[in-house]
């Protein structure tokens, strides 16, 4: 998650407005130097790759992105894709608050296990994840339940992949929420729903929908979980990265980078609207 | 009586913070807990709003049994020390709250969020976030959010401590005279004698969990029931084996009828009154008295010069612990 | 919804979606004893593939924790403009699709018409179907990690320390090396443990990138998806434990240390 970052000078005092002194730049030279180096290297490694992809799907033309998207493969794995993954998040917005308030709000003993349960999806390579899955929900699966090559295997694997990010993004959030201020409602009457539902989540949107929008960028560029356990049939169970895997090893790299540049845009308006979310959260105190 | 409070005690861990505590808060009247930090006003205040649940002992509020009932259901009116508003919503929406989730009809709501706007001066923030308040409107809108569902007692857990001294001693003026044009039973916590003083009609004196005394302004600053309280409502000082107030000790150039001898060993100028340090021929610890600058001119004495100190008639003193 | 149907449901969501898999997988792998887990692991393929693994994430985790701590002292510690634009961008790589990655390296560095790929070439470097190539992968995708770390507790540590070192007279890289470094060294240790933990598992990105040429540029990941599609379940399974278990390990390591670390300084 992009850290919130309040603006140096601008820590809201007491009660009073959001002083704006910042100043256009306070860089030394040294600093000024390393800024200079580090903006290289991100270009070099990063920022210039991408542009590539970029590049190589303009180049196409409007034509080029008109034929890539409307091949019915295409089309029908990036629908698969986004339709999965924002149901994913959907199941994740529940879940995870619902996790988060737990591991919070209702410490037991154990607790501190489940933190770490809770962050083995994200530490763990995708390949493995997809194994994970296979061994119980797999056709060798001990509890005979078996969704692979199935659209739910695809459902599963970016539950399994994307778990962490509510969780991880409600939590911080949850901690330092103003416990009187739910006292405070508790006293005028309202019971423990009505103080979750009134005063507790209405704090935890902003948390809740900037884990939702990681959540769906996750799915929608997940690859490696879903290569042994969807078994990536064309019109079924194919999704967007493994389409476009199958364009690059077939030479067609103008293909693959208009497939990719929907990717990246999507990946952009996802990191703005998290942006924003952050330092509407951060304004408002 | 408003408040029953009989044999409550709570712990927390092995720390005892109320120690079989019971005391009785009179109705309509401004009652202040007067006490150091941690000695158990603020828990005391919250177990009889229901934040906190006794270990043992029973709460009664106006006539109902009130010990094993939920916050929610005491109507008593809660206000904080750091206002514990609802950031999200609108000052005028936080004053709504209560009568929003009794749902009352929407004209009756906003009538009454206007009233108390008026009553507590904050008709032009209506619409505004408590982040754009300062801290003295924060803790206005937090009374006049719990006074809207008209409680049958009001609750303030040091609603004055997170804010400056010169706001703080407006709101505690501001403070009597809403309770005198309101008169609900108010109980505050403060740790602040000069605030409990100049404020409360009765005050409750409670130190290491133990009600000390409780009484008007005038017999817990008069009549001390114990070294502790006349130490903490005031200054104070020793002299003839007692703990007197500095302001109470006559000082004469020449030896006057039951008056002890003493030498001068420093004179200090502070502000308005100077205060002499003494040393009783009689005693090893110094004794301090103060005196009004004309007073002190008159006498005409320095350090070094002999005085002779009488303690004035009827002011209290209470017998020093090493006495007894 | 009562507390203990709460917390039964978020038991049971994750047993059934974490915890029985991943013990399954150490079960499949440890089922017909020792025996095949050495021979797996003595295998020459799996051994390198394990050794080359091990190095690509080493050289990447060096390069991102001295790019991370750099970007972090700068967007915490100075103004400048577009640094809100950085700060956001920073995020970029975790949110990119692996496969974009490894289609974005391909046609920058590929030896025929890649921006830098055909001059490197002439120059005798090749990037991609080699180490380069893979460290190029795994640095991209586990790049923001340790900038996520280090940025709140520089955030916290606040410049009074530093500003106080100044009053002394210690210069810029001086301050930078003996107040501010030591001050953020766990947020730096995080944030390193955990890029090395993502770079492991790297899949995507270097499967493209590596030519996965078994024996010569096969990571540990793509090991695992070769010997399942071989129906060599066992090995694959060995491997996978092995990497599930370094995961797993590292992040108990850190909660532990985390939790230690707080405990002192509360």
């Amino acid at each position: 998650m992009t850290a919130a970052l309040s603006d140096s000078k601008g820590a809201a005092p007491e009660g009073g407005r959001v002083l704006r002194t910042n100043p256009r730049s306070t860089l030394t030279r040294g600093a000024g130097l390393g800024l200079g180096v580090i903006v290289l290297w991100f270009s070099v490694l990063v920022l210039l790759p991408l542009a590539a992809v970029v590049a190589v799907a303009v180049n196409g033309g409007w034509e080029g992105f008109l034929t890539t998207l409307t091949n019915p493969q295409t089309a029908a794995a990036i629908e698969l894709t986004v339709l999965t993954s924002l149901a994913v998040a959907v199941l994740n917005v529940a879940m995870g608050t619902l996790i988060a308030w737990v591991l919070v709000r209702e410490r037991f003993r154990g607790s501190r296990l489940l933190e770490v349960i809770i962050d083995v999806p994200f530490a763990l390579p995708t390949i493995v994840a997809g194994l994970v899955l296979l061994a119980l929900y797999g056709p060798s699966s001990p509890i005979g339940v078996n969704v692979a090559n199935t659209r739910t295997a695809v459902f599963l694997a970016f539950a399994f992949v994307t778990l962490p990010f509510v969780v991880r993004s409600v939590q911080p959030v949850l901690e330092q929420l103003d416990r009187e201020a739910e006292q405070a409602a508790h006293s005028l009457g309202a019971s423990a729903g009505v103080t979750f539902r009134r005063i507790v989540l209405p704090a935890l949107i902003p948390a809740i929908a900037a884990g939702a929008a990681l959540s769906f960028a996750r799915g929608v560029s997940e690859y490696g979980s879903l290569v042994l356990l969807s078994g990536n049939l064309a019109l079924r169970t194919e999704v967007t990265s493994v389409r476009m895997l199958t364009y690059v090893e077939n030479g067609n790299l103008a293909a693959a980078s208009v497939v990719a540049t929907v990717l990246l845009f999507v990946a952009l308006v996802v990191l703005v609207a998290i942006d924003l979310l952050q330092r509407w959260l951060v304004r408002r105190g | 009586m408003s408040i029953v409070v009989s044999n409550v005690t709570k712990r927390f861990g092995s720390f005892v913070a109320l120690d079989d505590v019971s005391l009785e808060i009179p109705a309509g009247r401004l009652t202040a807990l007067l006490g150091p930090s941690g000695g158990g006003k603020s828990t005391l205040l919250r177990v009889i709003a229901g934040l906190e649940t006794a270990d043992s002992g029973t709460v009664n509020i106006e006539g109902t049994e009130a010990t094993n009932l939920p916050p929610q259901k005491r109507n008593v009116g809660f206000v904080f020390q750091h206002y514990a508003a609802f950031k999200h919503m609108t000052v005028a929406r936080n004053i709504a709250f209560g009568l929003e989730i009794r749902k009352r009809p929407r004209a009756e709501i906003d009538a009454r969020v206007d009233e108390l706007l008026k009553l507590v001066h904050l008709s032009q923030f209506a619409d505004r976030l408590p982040s754009q308040l300062s801290g003295g409107q924060r803790q206005r809108m937090a009374l006049a959010r719990a006074l809207a569902v008209e409680p049958s007692v009001l609750l303030l857990d040091e609603p004055f401590g997170a804010l400056d001294a010169q706001v703080r001693k407006e709101l505690r003026q501001w403070l009597r005279r809403l309770h005198d044009e309101v008169h609900v039973t108010t109980v505050f916590v403060t740790h602040d004698q000069e605030e409990a003083l100049e404020v409360a009609d009765d005050i409750v004196v409670i130190n290491g969990g133990r009600v000390e005394q409780a009484g008007t302004p005038d017999e817990i600053y008069d009549a001390p029931a114990s070294e502790f309280v006349m130490r903490f409502l005031g200054p104070t000082t020793h002299f003839e084996g007692h703990v007197v107030r500095p302001h109470d000790l006559d000082v004469f150039s020449i030896a006057v009828r039951d008056s002890v001898k003493a030498e001068v060993t420093e004179v200090q100028r502070v502000g308005h009154e100077v205060r002499l340090s003494a040393k009783p021929d009689s005693a090893s610890d110094l004794t301090t008295v103060s005196l009004t600058r004309a007073h002190f001119r008159d006498l005409e004495v320095g350090e070094g010069d002999t005085v002779w100190l009488r303690l004035a008639q009827g002011a209290s003193q209470i017998a020093t612990e090493a006495a007894r | 919804m009562g507390k203990a149907a709460r917390r039964l449901i978020v038991v049971i969501y994750l047993l059934a979606l974490v915890v029985v898999p991943v013990a399954l997988v150490f079960w499949n792998a440890l089922k017909d004893g020792l025996g095949p887990v050495i021979e797996a692991l003595t295998d020459p393929v799996v051994v390198h593939a394990l050794q080359l693994t091990l190095i690509a994430s080493l050289v990447s985790v060096v390069l991102n924790a001295v790019f991370g701590v750099g970007v972090s002292v700068l967007l915490v510690r100075y103004e400048f403009p577009g640094k809100r634009a950085l700060n956001a961008l920073i995020d970029l790589p975790l949110s990119v699709s692996p496969v974009v990655v490894g289609l974005s390296l391909v046609i920058v560095y590929n030896v025929r018409d890649g921006w830098f790929g055909a001059p490197l070439a002439s120059l005798g470097i090749q990037v991609l179907f080699s180490l380069p190539g893979i460290i190029l992968a795994t640095t991209f995708i586990s790049m923001p990690l340790v900038v996520r770390e280090v940025v709140p507790v520089l955030q916290e540590q606040g410049t009074d320390q530093e500003q106080a070192a100044r009053s002394l007279g210690a210069g810029g890289w001086t301050t930078f090396r003996r107040v501010t470094l030591p001050g953020i060294r766990w947020g730096v240790i995080y944030g390193v443990v955990l890029c090395f933990a993502r770079s492991i598992g790297e899949f995507g990105a270097v499967k493209i990138v590596s030519g996965n040429l078994t024996g010569k540029t096969q990571t540990a990941t793509l090991a695992v998806e070769q010997l399942y599609q071989n129906f060599n379940q066992a090995q694959a399974f060995t491997i996978a434990a092995v990497l599930a278990g370094a995961a797993i390990i590292i992040i108990s390591v850190v909660a532990a240390l985390r939790v230690r670390v707080e405990r002192r300084g509360a």
